[in-house]
C-alpha cells in the first residue's frame, strides 16, 4: 500500500443533484469515483494524484436499467453485474452481456461500473467496442443540464474524451429494435479469465441477397480510443464475401489500425490476430444467409 | 496526527452479524479496516490490485475485493468475511469440505476462496464444472492447482447429508 | 521399513493438522502478528543495475527525525548474507550497487502509512557502470561484474568417451533451449517481525522455509554468540523455494532496525516489491548435441548447460549441480559429457524454485528427445522406450540405480491411461481438415533426486528430537517447516505410526531455533525422506527407553504408552530423545570429479499433457493433463496428489504464461494484472496416479516428491503443441506472441531446427 490514505478526502452527497452542485461549485477540484476499481488500484500502487474525491456509489439513480419503446438506458452507475442480470441486456443486446462477463472477474464486475469504464478511457475496455457496433448514445449531465451524442463521438484520444470538468457520464443508451442478425465478439486477453484485453473485436451485421446488407465493426486496443474499423466496414459493405474480398477487407484493416507495443503484448501481434477474428467474424457472417 | 484523527467520519456497519462503528479516513481500505480496526485478520492481503482475491469479502451479499473498497462506501453495509462463517463454533460446509478434501495447503488464499464459493454457491446452488470454475476465477491459488478446491466446492454444492459418489478417484497403485 | 506391510495411519488421507486454523481464518501469518510498540520498516533501493553509490541525501519535506534511518554503516557485524560464496551478498550496499532493487537504505517508522513518501524522498546518486543482462552478454567477458570472468559455478561430468562416437553415429541430433526466469507467486508476500534486546539479543519471526539458515545469516550480520539469535517460523503462505535465502536478507534488514530503534520492527513487501527486488528460478540454455545409431539408441551426448545466476551467488552453484546432473534424463548412455556454467550478470540474484535446475534441463532433455525421434523416423514414446535406465543400469555420474525400477512399464500405463494413441490417430485426422484449432499429445519422461546432493546430507547431519509428556502426548522437534506442503501431517504421521498412537496424540512444536534442533532447510525434497525417516528412528527409540525401563512391552496400547509416560516423567524426569542422520554406508560421491551416487533416491515419472491450439489466436490451451509417478510410498494421498497438481499447474504457467519482462535489468511487469499465472479457468483436469515401490531409505518406503511435478508440465506440452503443428518451439515461456512470429512473421521452410549427419 503506497499511499497514505489520510491524505485523502471522499465525501458522498448521496444524490446526483448533490454531486453535480459540488462539482460546479468547485471544478476541477473533486474527481468522481464509483465502485473504485481503477482509482483505488491507482492509491494501492500510490500513482492517485487526485486528494478529493466524490462518491457515486449508491446513487439509485445512476443505476437503473430502465426499457423504453425505443431505448434500454442504462445507468452509468451499473455495475456489470447489473448488466449481466438484466433480461433484456441479455436478450437484444447479449454482446454487452458477454462483455460485461469477461471484465476482470466476479469481484471486479460486483463493483465495476459502466460508466466508470467509459470514463477511464481506456482503448483496451471491454465494452465500448460493443457500444459501439450497438451504436449506442451517451448522456452526460452537469448542473446545467445534460447532453446526449453518439459514443462514437466521446472519445477524443489517448484517454481524452468530450467531457468537461462539470460533468458525469448518466447514463448509456442502446437503440431497441436495430438488432442485425450476425452478431460477433471476442476478447483476446493474457488468460482466459481475469485479463486485460490485448485486442478485442465485436461486429454485427446482415446479408441480403448474397451480399454485406449491412456490418460494423469496432475493437479495442487497436487504435488509441476504442474505434469502430470504418476502412473495413466500407471494404465489406455491398459486397459478396469472396475469398478476395475477405482479403481486402482483411488489408483494409491492417491499413487502419494502430496497435502498440506494451507490456502484454506487440503490435504486429494485435493487427494480425484482428485480422484473424474479423475472418472469424465474417465466416459468420458467409454462413448466417444459408 | 492524533488531532487530524478527531475530522474523520464515522462509519457505521455490520460485520459478521454485529454492529461496528469506526472512525477512519474515508479512503482507507476496507481491508485494512477489517485487519487494522476491527482485528479481522482473516482477511487477507497478496496483491493490493484486485487480481488475486485473497481480500475477497462479501459486502451486502456480494463478493468483492476489499482492499478496492474505500471505507465511506461501506457504511451502513453488512460485510462478511472467512470469520463469520462458522456458526455457533460449526464449521460451515463449504469449510468442512475444504478441510476434508484437500481444498486448502498453504491456507492464504483460502478465506478469500471460500467467500467466492459462497457467493457462487448462494446464487447458483448447483453449479456445473464451468461455473464453478468461473465463479473462482477471481481467486489466484498457487499451492492446489484449483482441482481440490473446486471438489470442495462441488461437495459442498450436495447437502450435508447427501451419498453422492466420491468426487474423484486420487491414487491408483500397482 | 522398506516393505508395504499394514500400516493404520500412513498411507490415509488424515486431515490437515493445521486445517482448521487455516479454513476458520485463524492461522496467524506474520502480517497477522502485531507486537507491543512496534514499529513499521522499509527499504530504499537501487534505481539502476549497477553502479558505484556517490551520495546519499534525505530530501525535503519529510520529518526525518520521526524515522529510524540505517545504512551499511549500522552493521555491527559483517556486511554480508553468507550462503555459499562467502562474502558475496551484502545485506545493504555501501559503495556499489550491483543490480535494480538493490538495497541501500533502511528506514522505520511509527505510523506505516508514512514510509512511502519518505522512501521516495531519498536520493541516491550513482556513477553508472556497465551492466550485463544475459548469458550470451556475459559469456563474452567484455564486461566483467563477477569474481574474475563472471562464472559463479561450473562443473565437467565426464563419463565413458564421448568423441568416439561421432564416427559410428547413423544420427547426429543437435538443439538448443531456452528457459526464461520465473517468480514464485506465493500469495503471501515476505515479510518477518524483528525485536531486539541487550538481554535476549536479536528474535526473529517471519514467513520462511529455513529458519536455521536466518539463524546462521544474522549470527554474521549482527556478530553475535548462538544463543543470542532465536528465529522463529510463523504461518507460512507458500514459499516453493522464494523463501528458502531470502528470507535470512529481510531479517538481516528488520533486525538492523530493531536494533537501532530500540523496539519491535515489521517489515512486509507489498505484491509490487516483492516481485521486482526477490529471487527467481534462474533463465536457462541448454545445447544437446547427440549421436544415435539406427534405432535410435543413444551412443553419446553432449550437453552445455548454461544459467543465468543474476547479480550475486547466492544458491546457484547448487541450483547448477541439480541442472547438471538431471541433464541426461532418465536414459542409459555410455558416454556423457555435460559442461555447465553459472554466469553473473545484473539481475537481482536468481534462485531457489521447485525443481532447482531440473526443470531447466529436463525441458532441454525431453525436447530433444522428441528430435531425436523425428530424425530416427520413430515415435516419441519409442525413443524413450528403448534409451530407459533400468535397475543395474548407470547414470551420467556413474550412479547405479538400485530401484526396481520399470519405466517402460510406467510408459505403457501412462499412455494407457491418457488413451494417448487413440488421440494422436483421431488428432491427426482432425487436425488434416481442421484449419483455426489443432490438437496434439505429448508425453515427457523424467526422474528427479530427493535430498541433498553427494555429501549434502551428510554436511547437513540432520538432528530431530522427540518428547513425551506425562499425559503420553508426544511433540516432535524439527525446524522443517509447513508452508502448504503438508510437512506438520506427514511428520505426524509417521511418528503415530511408528508409536502405535493417533495423529492427535502428536504435535509438531512450531520450528523455533531455541527449541528446535536443526533437522535441516525445508528444500530438495528431502523432508518426507530424510527427516520422516528421523522421526520414524526417534519414535522407534522413544518406545526402547519405555521398553528399558520394562515400562512397556514388545507389543502395546495406546493406553499403555500413555501410563508407560506418566510413570517415566515421574521416576525419571523429561522424557527425550535425539535421532541423527546416518549417511548410508555405501554412498560413494567424488565431489571433485562429480561422480557417484548423487541421491540416495530418485523419483521417477511419465507425464502426458494434451493440448488444443487456436491458430487464429496462436493460443494455446492444456486440455486434459495425465501425471503418473513413482515415490516409493505415499504417507498421505490426498496431500501427495494435491503437491503433484499444484506443481502441474505451476508446470503450465511456466510453459504458456509465466514470463518475466525485464527492462534494463529489472522486472518491469512487477504486478499480478501484468504477470501471469494460470486461474481455475486455465488449468485442466489433471488425472494423478501414484505407484509405489518402497525406498530404503525413507520412513515406511517414502521417497520425496515435492518437486518433481514442476519438472515435466513445460517439455510436455511443448512436445504436443509440435505434435499439433509440427513445429520445433525451443523456447519458454511460449506467448502467443512466440507462436504467432514463428508462424507468421519467420516461418521454416523445413519443420525441424536441428542439424543432421547421416552416414
Amino acid at each position: 500500500m503506497r499511499s497514505n490514505a489520510s491524505q485523502y478526502e471522499l465525501v458522498a452527497p448521496g444524490s446526483l443533484d448533490a454531486v453535480l452542485a459540488l462539482l460546479a461549485a468547485e471544478p476541477g477540484v473533486w474527481t468522481p469515483m464509483a465502485g473504485g476499481t481503477e482509482l483505488m488500484v491507482a492509491l494501492g500502487a500510490g500513482r492517485l494524484a487526485q486528494r478529493k474525491l466524490v462518491s457515486l456509489w449508491g446513487i439509485d439513480e445512476l443505476r437503473q436499467i430502465t426499457a423504453s419503446k425505443d431505448w434500454l438506458t442504462i445507468g452509468a452507475g451499473s455495475t456489470f453485474t447489473d448488466i449481466r442480470q438484466d433480461a433484456v441486456v441479455a436478450k437484444e443486446f447479449p454482446l454487452l452481456a458477454r462483455a460485461a462477463s469477461w471484465t476482470g472477474a466476479i469481484a471486479n464486475q460486483n463493483r465495476g461500473t459502466l460508466g466508470g469504464n467509459i470514463v477511464n478511457a481506456s482503448p483496451a475496455a471491454d465494452s465500448p467496442p460493443v457500444l459501439l457496433v450497438y451504436e449506442a448514445e451517451i448522456e452526460l449531465v452537469s448542473a446545467q443540464g445534460s447532453r446526449r451524442m453518439p459514443y462514437s463521438e466521446f472519445h477524443l484520444g489517448y484517454k481524452r474524451t468530450v467531457m468537461r470538468q462539470q460533468e458525469l457520464v448518466k447514463a448509456v443508451h442502446l437503440p431497441r429494435g436495430r438488432r442485425l442478425p450476425v452478431e460477433y465478439l471476442r476478447k483476446v486477453g493474457t488468460r482466459i479469465a481475469l485479463a486485460i484485453s490485448k485486442i478485442a473485436l465485436a461486429g454485427v451485421g446482415a446479408m441480403h441477397a448474397g451480399k454485406v446488407s449491412a456490418v460494423r465493426i469496432a475493437a479495442a486496443s487497436l487504435r488509441e480510443t476504442p474505434a469502430r474499423l470504418s476502412a473495413t466496414e466500407a471494404a465489406l459493405l455491398g459486397h459478396a464475401l469472396t475469398q478476395d474480398r475477405i482479403q481486402a477487407a482483411r488489408q483494409a484493416l491492417l491499413q487502419e489500425v494502430k496497435p502498440i507495443d506494451d507490456i502484454r503484448s506487440t503490435a504486429n501481434y494485435r493487427a494480425h490476430v484482428a485480422a484473424n477474428l474479423l475472418e472469424e467474424f465474417l465466416e459468420q457472417m458467409a454462413a448466417s444467409e444459408s | 496526527m492524533s488531532a487530524a484523527k478527531m475530522q474523520w467520519p464515522e462509519i457505521r456497519f455490520k460485520v459478521n452479524g454485529a454492529e461496528r462503528s469506526v472512525s477512519v479516513p474515508p479512503m482507507k481500505r476496507l481491508l485494512d479496516v477489517l485487519r487494522e480496526d476491527m482485528g479481522l485478520t482473516g482477511v487477507k492481503e497478496g496483491c493490493g490490485e484486485g487480481e488475486c482475491g485473497s481480500c475477497s469479502v462479501l459486502l451486502d451479499g456480494v463478493l468483492v475485493n476489499s482492499c478496492l473498497v474505500p471505507a465511506l462506501q461501506a457504511n451502513g453495509c453488512e460485510v462478511l468475511t472467512v470469520e463469520g462463517l462458522a456458526t455457533n463454533g460449526a464449521l460451515a460446509h463449504i469449510q468442512q469440505t475444504f478441510l476434508e478434501l484437500g481444498g486448502t495447503q498453504c491456507g492464504i488464499c483460502t478465506p478469500g476462496m471460500m467467500l467466492a464459493a459462497e457467493s457462487l454457491l448462494r446464487k447458483n446452488p448447483q453449479p456445473d464444472l464451468d461455473e464453478i470454475r468461473e465463479g473462482l476465477a477471481g481467486n489466484l491459488c498457487r499451492c492446489t492447482g484449483y482441482m481440490r478446491i473446486i471438489d470442495a466446492v462441488r461437495r459442498a454444492s450436495q447437502t450435508p447429508t447427501s451419498t453422492a459418489a466420491s468426487v474423484r478417484e486420487e491414487t491408483v497403485r500397482k | 521399513m522398506g516393505d508395504m506391510s499394514q500400516t493404520r495411519i500412513v498411507g490415509t488421507p488424515a486431515l490437515r493438522r493445521e486445517g482448521i486454523d487455516k479454513v476458520t481464518g485463524g492461522a496467524r501469518y506474520i502480517d497477522d502478528i502485531a507486537l507491543p510498540g512496534m514499529w513499521h520498516g522499509a527499504t530504499v533501493r537501487s534505481n539502476i543495475a549497477r553502479g558505484a553509490i556517490k551520495d546519499i541525501r534525505f530530501g525535503a519535506g519529510i520529518a526525518w527525525d520521526e524515522f529510524v534511518i540505517v545504512t551499511a554503516k549500522d552493521i555491527p557485524g559483517e556486511n554480508c548474507i553468507p550462503l555459499i560464496v562467502d562474502h558475496d551478498q551484502p545485506v545493504l550496499a555501501e559503495t556499489q550497487v550491483n543490480h535494480p532493487e538493490e538495497p541501500v537504505v533502511l528506514l522505520a517508522h511509527p505510523d506505516k502509512a508514512r514510509l512511502h513518501e519518505a522512501v521516495a524522498a531519498v536520493e541516491i546518486d550513482y556513477e553508472p557502470l556497465p551492466a550485463i543482462f544475459s548469458i550470451e552478454e556475459s559469456e563474452q567477458q567484455r564486461t566483467i561484474v563477477w569474481g574474475e570472468d563472471n562464472v559463479i559455478k561450473h562443473f565437467l561430468v565426464e563419463k565413458g568417451d564421448v568423441d568416439s562416437a561421432w564416427l559410428r553415429a547413423a544420427h547426429i541430433v543437435t538443439g538448443e533451449y531456452h528457459t526464461g526466469a520465473q517468480e514464485q507467486l506465493y500469495i503471501e508476500n515476505n515479510g518477518v517481525i524483528a525485536d531486539w534486546s541487550e538481554a535476549d539479543g536479536l528474535t526473529i519471526r517471519g514467513s520462511m522455509q529455513c529458519p536455521y539458515y536466518v539463524h546462521r545469516a544474522l549470527l554474521r550480520v549482527f556478530d553475535l554468540p548462538t544463543e543470542k539469535v532465536r528465529v522463529i517460523q510463523s504461518e507460512t503462505g507458500g514459499a516453493f523455494g522464494g523463501k528458502e535465502d531470502y528470507p535470512s536478507m529481510i531479517a538481516a534488514h528488520a533486525g538492523l532496525l530493531a536494533k537501532k530503534a530500540g523496539r519491535p520492527v515489521k517489515i512486509i513487501y507489498d505484491r509490487e516489491e516483492d516481485l521486482a527486488a526477490t529471487t527467481k528460478r534462474h533463465p536457462s540454455r541448454t545445447r544437446y548435441r547427440t549421436a544415435v545409431d539406427r534405432e535410435g539408441r543413444l551412443l553419446a551426448t553432449d550437453i552445455q548447460v548454461d544459467l543465468d545466476g543474476g547479480a550475486y551467488a547466492t544458491v546457484t552453484p547448487t541450483v547448477l549441480s541439480r541442472a547438471t546432473i538431471h541433464a541426461s534424463g532418465p536414459y542409459f548412455c555410455e558416454n556423457i559429457r555435460i559442461r555447465s556454467h553459472a554466469w553473473a550478470t545484473n539481475h537481482p540474484p536468481h534462485g531457489a524454485f521447485r525443481g532447482f535446475g531440473s526443470p531447466q534441463t529436463i525441458f532441454g532433455i525431453e525436447r530433444h528427445m522428441d528430435q531425436i525421434a523425428k530424425a530416427v523416423g520413430i515415435s516419441p514414446e519409442e525413443v524413450r522406450r528403448r534409451n530407459f535406465l533400468a535397475q543395474g543400469k548407470t547414470t551420467a555420474t556413474g550412479q547405479e540405480i538400485r530401484d526396481a525400477i520399470d519405466l517402460p512399464g510406467m510408459l505403457d500405463r501412462a499412455l494407457k491411461i491418457s488413451d494417448y494413441e487413440a488421440k494422436r490417430l483421431r488428432f491427426a485426422r482432425e487436425n488434416a481438415t481442421s484449419s483455426v484449432i489443432k490438437r496434439g499429445i505429448g508425453v515427457v519422461s523424467f526422474m528427479h533426486g530427493a535430498g541433498f546432493t553427494g555429501s549434502g546430507e551428510r554436511y547437513l547431519n540432520s538432528l530431530v528430537g522427540m518428547e513425551a509428556d506425562a499425559a503420553g502426548h508426544v511433540t516432535v522437534l524439527v525446524s522443517s517447516t509447513e508452508f502448504g506442503q503438508g510437512t506438520n501431517t506427514i511428520l505426524s504421521q509417521v511418528a503415530a505410526e511408528a508409536l502405535g498412537l493417533s495423529c492427535e496424540d502428536v504435535s509438531i512444536a512450531q520450528p523455533d531455533t531455541q527449541r528446535v534442533p536443526n533437522s535441516g532447510p525445508t528444500v530438495a525434497s528431502r523432508t518426507t525422506m530424510i527427516v520422516g525417516r528421523l522421526v520414524q528412528d526417534a519414535a522407534y527409540a522413544l518406545a526402547n527407553i519405555l521398553r528399558e525401563k520394562k515400562l512397556l512391552g514388545e507389543g502395546y496400547s495406546a493406553a499403555g504408552f500413555r501410563a508407560a509416560c506418566a510413570t517415566y516423567t515421574e521416576r525419571f524426569g523429561a522424557l527425550r530423545v535425539e535421532a541423527r542422520y546416518q549417511a548410508p554406508k555405501d554412498i560413494f560421491w567424488d565431489d571433485a570429479a562429480y561422480k557417484g551416487e548423487a541421491y540416495p533416491a530418485f523419483a521417477w515419472a511419465v507425464y502426458v499433457a494434451e493440448v488444443a491450439v487456436d491458430l487464429r489466436t496462436y493460443s494455446t490451451q492444456v486440455v486434459n493433463f495425465y501425471a503418473l509417478q513413482e515415490v516409493g510410498r505415499v504417507i498421505n494421498p490426498l496431500l501427495a496428489a494435491g503437491q503433484i497438481e499444484g506443481g502441474v499447474a505451476q508446470g503450465i504457467g511456466y510453459a504458456l504464461y509465466e514470463k518475466v519482462v525485464w527492462k534494463d535489468g529489472r522486472m518491469s511487469n512487477s504486478q499480478m494484472t501484468n504477470y501471469i499465472m494460470p486461474t481455475a479457468v486455465d488449468v485442466p483436469n489433471i488425472e494423478v496416479y501414484f505407484d509405489e515401490t518402497p525406498c530404503e531409505h525413507g520412513p515406511y518406503g517414502a521417497k520425496g516428491l515435492g518437486e518433481l511435478p514442476h519438472d515435466g508440465p513445460a517439455p510436455a506440452i511443448l512436445n504436443a503443441i509440435q505434435n499439433a503443428t509440427g513445429i520445433n518451439f525451443t523456447s519458454i515461456p511460449l506467448l502467443p506472441e512466440d507462436m504467432y512470429l514463428r508462424m507468421v512473421e519467420t516461418p521454416e521452410p523445413g519443420t525441424m531446427e536441428t542439424v543432421e549427419c547421416v552416414k
